[in-house]
């Protein structure tokens, strides 16, 4: 058995999720016989890594800082093993335009997009540039903020005239938004953990357009179908792209992939992939564990030992 | 210790299963998440409802607390009427006598705070799909106890006088077309809480009137209106109505403590008696030892100088926030003027989603409320209600500075993606700001802003969860 550190909270938006993630973990964990000690991750965070000395941490941080590669940096430098991916396949992953690139290049489907920073609108007359962005995506274009893990600031735009608000929203997250093609059709979510691709889990809105930040935390307003009741092989072809996703970006441990199946083509296109998953009650990876047979403990148990084993190989 | 965990989804559908319809409307959200992230001590939060409890004397505290352990040890630790204690009807009759109010201490029922005299209204009179009928914006606080019942709410515009008694008639006659009787009339009729606006004295005449004509109740929200810093009192609806169909809401909250949780409802014997029944299922009686520490508090006489230095600690925050709102939000936010209470109401263009927005303040380290909480129909996406009364006056200018700066952010950005105007940098419009003339521009503004929020006439329709869609999620702060 081990010292384990949860990392959990931090500063970003999805603090309240984070500590929900966390909380789960740190009850898995002691079930699973291992000594605890749970960080919120603030300004002491080098501090108390230094002074507990665990032998490996569990980041359960979602969003800014827990995602984009810098708590993985702060580990790496103060020598503490921790789950999930490294440092550049967290920065790859979290930054979605980086990782459409990486898809793109790869061959990848992924849906079209361009991606603009405030400075390119402020300074270089982007906004010129957007007619012909909306001409080549056609409406309704989605428009999102380009490290934000949640659905928070991702808008539909139906019109030209909302473009300009969708943006004014999506920047309030980031300094760079990205501008994407909207696929209309299903919402399936594929985890991958340890290179094993997990049944797949299908989000089903309740009466709603669209899947919402709201949505994918609560109970009622969505509903999860798992394993997605899919041809045979459109879900071999989902469960590849996403280790080839999984892959192509180096991520390590557990990860999920967020697709779109083509309601009008029957084609997949992936979205973005998740470095840090929700662990609540109500997240999709623990729900796809649950369905390959996969309890939430040795969901944990692996997710740990994984690292433990990643750090002595 | 079994190989299965203790909660996995499988085990949550099951439960999801026994959970009562009415919980579909009780849920956390996205805004209640980023409210949590205001209280964060590193965060200006101008989000909160609070008043100032860090002017309560220590001692004067101390010194009651004891007297109440020493002298009533066995009634502090016991069980009381459900009514509430003969000597708190007693503070709660000068307390009304102090507004003109003339009550029977046997019509008042002591409750758990205001609060719980919103949820005994509903768990009295509404039914899964009844007509609730409150302002637009609402206390976000009744919002939760609404869906919780299942009421329809429709909310009526306001605007700097309070509640559109013409949009209200408009709406009932539609109502009685349809075969609907609306159970109550939802009103915070001074220093409206979010909006800050005071209802007419000629409306509330119109409203005591319609409710006379029609046999309508009104529930009388009235936290505030002790809290007055300038003009004269107006008559509350209960004094005008004379105790027919104006159910009255009080609480201590606000011109003593809000960690007590004591307030009060007045209403006709016949409503008390059934009220007094639900707050026997809910929690027998309000706390025996708060109620001995307000009586204890009332015995001197000295309230009335509490609350007088309590509006002078918040005249001076409402005019600094006032101050600091005109040197820094820019020329297209508009706001109202609140005369008392604790709160005011800023709208923004509606290009601005201040949901979004309160994400891109908190990296500047300060909070508001968004617009939508106070909507159960998911208006009020452009607008915020600020809070003055939580922090000193020194926060208070820098939280609008930092605000004022992301919103200028905003901005200047939608003018350069439409091409409306050029971008200026944040620091150059600060600049050009200070230059302008600022003397009274925009206060007390039009209403403009506020009508624009509401749209044309009113909503209707049961809120659905995307409705709902951040309404009612905020902490029950600047609650009863």
């Amino acid at each position: 058995m081990s010292r384990v550190a949860v990392l959990k909270g931090g500063r970003s938006l999805e603090r309240q999720v984070s500590l929900r993630s966390g909380a789960r973990v740190e009850d898995s964990l002691e079930r699973l016989g291992h000594d605890v000690i749970a960080i919120d991750a603030g300004a002491d965070l080098v501090e108390r890594l230094r002074m507990s000395r665990p032998e490996v941490a569990f980041v359960a941080l979602h969003g800014r800082d827990g995602e984009d590669g810098t708590v993985q940096e702060l580990l790496e430098l103060v020598g503490v093993p921790y789950t999930g991916s490294g440092v550049s396949a967290c920065i790859r992953s979290n930054d979605k335009v980086l990782a459409k690139h990486a898809m793109r290049d790869d061959g990848i489907p992924t849906p079209d997009f361009y991606s603009f920073t405030q400075t390119a609108f402020r300074e270089l007359g982007a906004a010129a540039a957007l007619p012909a962005i909306e001409e080549r995506l056609e409406f309704p274009i989605v428009v999102k903020p380009a490290g934000q893990g949640s659905a928070l600031g991702i808008k539909f735009a139906g019109t030209a005239g909302d473009v300009p608000t969708a943006l004014v929203s999506a920047f309030s997250y980031d300094d760079k938004v990205l501008l994407e093609r909207h696929v209309p059709g299903r919402d399936l979510a594929v985890s991958v953990l340890d290179g094993e691709v997990l049944p797949i889990v299908e989000a089903v809105p309740v009466g709603e357009e669209f899947y919402d930040f709201e949505a994918r935390y609560q109970i009622g307003r969505t509903e999860f179908v798992c394993p997605a009741d899919l041809p045979e092989a459109v879900s071999a072809a989902a469960q590849e792209l996403a280790l080839r996703v999984f892959e192509l970006l180096g991520l390590a441990g557990f990860a999920r992939v967020d697709l779109m199946l083509e309601r009008a083509t029957d084609r997949l296109f992936v979205l973005e992939a998740d470095t840090i998953p929700g662990l609540t009650e109500t997240s999709l990876l623990p729900q796809a564990a649950d369905a390959a047979g996969i309890g939430f403990d040795a969901l944990i148990g692996r997710i740990v030992d994984g690292a433990l084993a990643r750090a002595t190989a | 210790m079994g190989d299965r965990p203790r909660s996995t989804s499988r085990d949550l559908e099951r439960y999801a299963g026994l959970f009562a319809n009415r919980t579909r409307e009780m849920k956390s959200s996205a805004m209640r998440d980023l409210m949590a992230i205001t209280e964060r001590p590193d965060v200006i939060s101008l989000a909160g409802g609070q008043p100032d409890t860090s002017t309560f004397p220590p001692e004067s505290y101390a010194g009651l607390m004891s007297r109440v352990a020493a002298e009533s040890t066995a009634r502090a630790l016991q069980y009381g009427p459900t009514d509430g204690m003969a000597a708190v009807k007693d503070c709660i009759v000068e307390v009304m006598a102090s507004e003109d109010m003339r009550v029977d201490p046997d019509d008042v029922l002591v409750t758990t705070g205001g609060q719980q005299v919103i949820d005994l209204m509903c768990k009295t009179f509404v039914d899964p799909g009844d007509v609730v009928v409150a302002e637009a914006p609402t206390y976000p606080g009744a919002v939760p106890s609404f869906g919780s019942y299942q009421a329809d709410v429709v909310q009526v515009s306001m605007d700097a006088d309070g509640m559109r008694i013409d949009e209200l008639e408009a709406l009932l006659e539609r109502l009685e077309r349809e075969g609907r009787r609306p159970k109550f009339v939802y009103t915070v009729p001074s220093f409206q809480n979010p909006a800050g606006v005071t209802m007419s004295l000629e409306r509330r005449r119109r409203l005591v009137a319609i409710a006379h004509e029609r046999e309508l109740l009104v529930l009388e929200d009235n936290p505030y209106s002790l809290l007055r810093y300038e003009g004269e009192p107006v008559p509350t609806l209960q004094s005008l109505d004379g105790g027919n169909f104006v159910v009255y809401l009080g609480t201590f909250s606000k011109i003593l403590s809000a960690g007590i949780r004591l307030g009060w409802a007045v209403a006709p014997a016949p409503i008390i008696e059934k009220m007094n029944l639900g707050k026997q299922g809910v929690d027998l009686c309000s706390s025996s030892m708060t109620q001995l520490f307000v009586a204890e508090y009332f015995r001197d006489g000295r309230w009335t100088d509490y609350v007088a230095s309590l509006r002078e600690l918040y005249r001076r925050r409402r005019d600094a926030m006032l101050d600091a709102l005109a040197e820094h939000f820019p020329r297209e936010a508009e706001w109202t003027y609140p005369q008392g209470g604790m709160f005011l109401w800023a709208t923004l263009p509606d290009y601005i989603d201040t949901t979004d927005l309160l994400a891109r303040a908190l990296q500047d380290k300060v909070a508001f409320v968004p617009g939508r909480a106070a909507y159960l129909d998911g208006r009020g996406g452009s607008s915020m209600r600020l809070n003055f009364s939580g922090v000193g006056e020194d926060a208070i200018r820098e939280g609008i500075r930092r605000i004022g700066k992301v919103v200028r952010e905003q901005v200047g950005l939608y003018g350069t993606l439409t091409g409306a105007a050029p971008a200026a940098p944040a620091e150059q419009a600060e600049r050009a700001a200070d230059v302008i003339d600022l003397s009274g521009r925009r206060l007390a503004s039009s209403w403009a802003s506020l009508a624009r929020t509401q749209g044309v006439g009113q909503s209707s329709g049961r809120p659905t969860p995307e409705d709902n869609a951040g309404g009612g999620q905020m902490p029950p702060d600047g609650g009863r």
